[in-house]
């Protein structure tokens, strides 16, 4: 079996176990098929999984758990929602989430970028790290619950709270807690006490402003918003204090 | 702040030996040993020494001692001088105590109160020179039957993937990071010539290191350093690290200091940044996340490669690798409270945990009254010191051991304690350049071999004693074990018979 770069390989995944249908996805990107589209996906985990190549998935349904885990290349679009650990340790590649998604979004993800067009759950984006050139995205439409960037070590997340009412805050507390790294972008503005201690609060300098246009730029274009919309509020920029938050523990 | 701290240790220097070479000063990293150049003399700090016998074992002339310092406290059975060091350490810095390798303090060592048995008479003793005594191990999960296919007497059952070694004791994860890049290439070499496996721990895997890689085990814990589908993928095994022996439940700061650009390169973070290893996995907050991350790894290596679960021995180990087991693992590694580190907290060093020999006997119990015990191998390490412990934990349950601070101990540590301060004057625990290269991988390789290969010789004449020809056959035989000076509770946990009954 072979397949060119145009057709797009259709698979009805009801009732498939998870192991039999990452098999069988192994199998049709061994043999070249580019393009692959999932329909009545109900729960399956591990999509995207040992996929070394930048093939596309398109997902209808509601993916499970860990999808795209230690993922490298694939470029999945999920037409529905994500459970937890969407993009856990993450290495290559692209999802894009047309509803929410779970808990530990993004967790200790390398490389590659997360676009979610409504809210995620608890610890998005915990972890990250970024080396030199791989630098991963976490771009969250809507809202994110407590300890977001947890322990962040590198990369950027884009918090944009498209869902807030005039006035509404944020629900998360412990923002960006033993953060020692990245950067967060967030739509609006956080109270002090939701932010973690080893966070600080900037206005965005020319450079940010740049990094963020475009994040922006991209995920308005996925799901289809007017970028000033969205632009139309202030950014904060939260950053770490300190690069070595538990230099001074310990007595030798 | 004047410090109230005293030397530990005295460096005694023979003047009718001493011919002023500064052997003794180039060596030691501690500052311990100095030139004084207005009286053309060598002299030292006491204070520093920390007693890691470098530069009694390079000296030319053999002109050095080390001794405890002759000034001791005054005795008190509470206020010991490690006491009060620690308070007065605490008084003047602040800070959590730091310290490395294994607990000293004086647990019960339970290897020495298990006696193992010979064959007299009834039946007959095995002479390993003469006749073949096999020590081949297969780590990985066993399926509970096996279906043969009678006409052509091939075999049926789709087989787990399974890890040979050729002697039952591996060498446990230390990190690069924590050991020097020299003491990683090692233990990869040794362990690549004895058909063993290494451990990477958690620092990623140096790209010098993987040609070694059917004899590598790659280790994902909780900071996922270096960890990608490549990573994975480059070795044997891999080892989801939940725990260890010398710090159970907290985390690890690797400091930026010891985040050099080659450490930076393996670890996948910026050069001098902290390397934070957060106390849980996030993604395993119950025995069912385990299980997902557990099949995540299965996915991500596409099934090829048996997956381990480490952790520390602790009061609910048994059940605890129940649930691992049942998650999926192929091999579970238990880590004793004597497990070694290059940096914890020394209250959690010297009081969390249990003895690796009643986690042991416990777990391995366990799995067998749940029928399981086929489903994983059980590995243990944290203060195995000779082939006397090996096969005692063999005949406990185990299927395999892992050595850290043995192996440390044959590439030159003296166990002086010092690794968290990044200043091993062995070249070991550190990632000073001018230190790390007192390792020679090729003479450091050599040593873990013969190490190993007398172990191993060790290993078959006892088992030849025994009467029995492979290590199969002593595996969970606790009858081979007889307990001294134990109490019924320690003997009915340990499943041994007193000695003489």
């Amino acid at each position: 079996m072979t397949a060119d770069n145009n057709t797009t390989f259709k698979i009805d995944a009801s009732g498939i176990y998870y192991r039999d249908l990452n098999e069988k996805l192994r199998e049709l990107i061994a043999n070249g098929t580019h393009n692959i589209e999932l329909i009545n996906i109900c729960g399956q985990r591990y999509i995207g999984t040992d996929l070394d190549k930048p093939v596309n998935i398109d997902i209808y349904g509601t993916p499970g758990n860990d999808m795209g885990a230690f993922m490298n290349g694939p470029v999945i679009t999920v037409y529905g929602n994500a459970q937890d650990g969407c993009g856990n340790t993450m290495n290559e590649g692209k999802i894009i989430i047309h509803g929410h998604a779970g808990d530990i979004t993004g967790l200790s993800a390398r490389g590659g970028k997360i676009f979610i067009k409504e809210g995620v759950g608890y610890r998005a984006g915990i972890h990250m790290k970024e080396y030199k050139e791989k630098k991963p995205v976490l771009v969250i439409g809507g809202t994110a619950q407590d300890f977001a960037g947890e322990y962040m070590a590198g990369g950027i997340m884009v918090l944009l709270g498209l869902n807030l009412r005039e006035g509404e805050k944020y629900p998360a507390k412990f923002i960006g807690t033993g953060m020692h790294g990245g950067v967060i972008y967030l739509r609006g503005g956080v109270e002090d006490y939701q932010l973690g201690k080893e966070v600080g609060i900037a206005e965005l300098d020319e450079k940010d402003r740049e990094i963020l246009n475009q994040l922006v730029a991209e995920f308005c274009a996925y799901f289809s918003y007017g970028i000033e919309t969205i632009m139309n509020r202030n950014f904060i920029k939260l950053y770490p204090r300190y690069l070595r938050p538990y230099g001074r523990l310990y007595a030798y | 702040m004047k410090t109230l701290l005293t030397s530990k240790f005295a460096v005694i220097r023979d003047p009718e030996k001493c011919i002023q070479c500064q052997v003794c000063v180039n060596q030691c990293s501690f500052n311990a040993n100095y030139f004084d150049a207005e009286e053309n003399e060598v002299k030292s700090r006491n204070e520093n020494c920390v007693d890691c016998q470098r530069c009694v074992v390079f000296c030319p002339t053999m002109a050095i001692t080390i001794t405890n310092t002759p000034l001791e406290y005054r005795y008190h059975r509470n206020w010991t001088a490690s006491v009060i060091d620690d308070i007065n350490k605490q008084a003047e810095t602040g800070g959590v105590l730091l310290t490395g390798m294994g607990t000293d303090k004086d647990y019960p060592v339970y290897w020495d109160h298990l006696l193992l048995n010979a064959s007299q008479v009834t039946n007959p003793s095995i002479d390993p020179l003469r006749e073949p005594m096999e020590l081949v191990t297969y780590l990985g999960s066993k399926p509970q039957k096996l279906e043969i296919d009678e006409r052509t007497l091939e075999l049926r059952t789709k087989m787990p993937p399974q890890v040979k070694l050729n002697v039952p004791v591996m060498f446990s994860a230390m990190s690069y990071g924590a050991v020097s890049l020299n003491v990683q290439k090692s233990l990869a070499k040794a362990a690549t010539e004895i058909g063993t496996m290494w451990n990477t721990g958690e620092g990623g895997l140096h790209s010098s290191l993987k040609k070694y890689g059917s004899n590598t085990i790659v280790q994902v814990a909780s900071g996922r350093f270096g960890v990608h589908s490549e990573y994975l993928n480059s070795g044997r095994m891999v080892e989801i690290k939940i725990g260890q022996g010398a710090k159970p439940g907290i985390g690890g700061h690797l400091p930026g200091e010891k985040v050099s650009s080659e450490v930076s390169l393996t670890r996948m973070i910026p050069e001098g940044s902290d390397a934070i290893s957060p106390a849980p996995h996030h993604d395993i907050y119950s025995i069912e996340d385990l299980l997902q991350l557990i099949h995540a790894l299965k996915e991500a290596t596409n099934y090829t490669k048996p997956i381990s679960v480490k952790i520390a021995a602790v009061h609910n180990a048994a059940a605890i690798a129940s649930g691992i087991v049942r998650g999926g693992a192929d091999m579970v590694v238990i880590d004793g409270f004597r497990g070694a580190t290059g940096a914890a907290p020394k209250i959690i060093r010297d009081n969390v945990g249990i003895p690796i020999e009643l986690a042991l006997a416990s777990v391995d119990s366990r799995l067998r009254e749940e029928g399981i015990r086929n489903k994983a191998s059980i590995v243990i390490s944290g203060g195995i010191r000779n082939s006397g412990d090996v096969i005692k934990a063999i005949a406990l349950g185990a299927d395999a051991v892992y050595i850290g601070t043995s192996a440390l101990i044959a590439l030159g540590c003296h166990v002086c304690q010092q690794c968290h301060t990044g200043k091993c004057a062995w070249g070991i625990c550190t990632s000073d350049l001018k230190l790390t290269k007192r390792i020679n991988p090729d003479v450091g390789s050599q040593r873990l071999i013969n190490l190993l290969r007398g172990w191993s010789l060790e290993i078959k004449d006892i088992l030849g004693g025994l009467g029995v020809n492979s290590i199969e056959s002593l595996r969970g035989n606790r009858l081979h074990l007889r307990g001294v000076g134990l109490s019924d509770s320690e003997l009915e946990i340990l499943g041994v018979r007193p000695a003489g009954r």
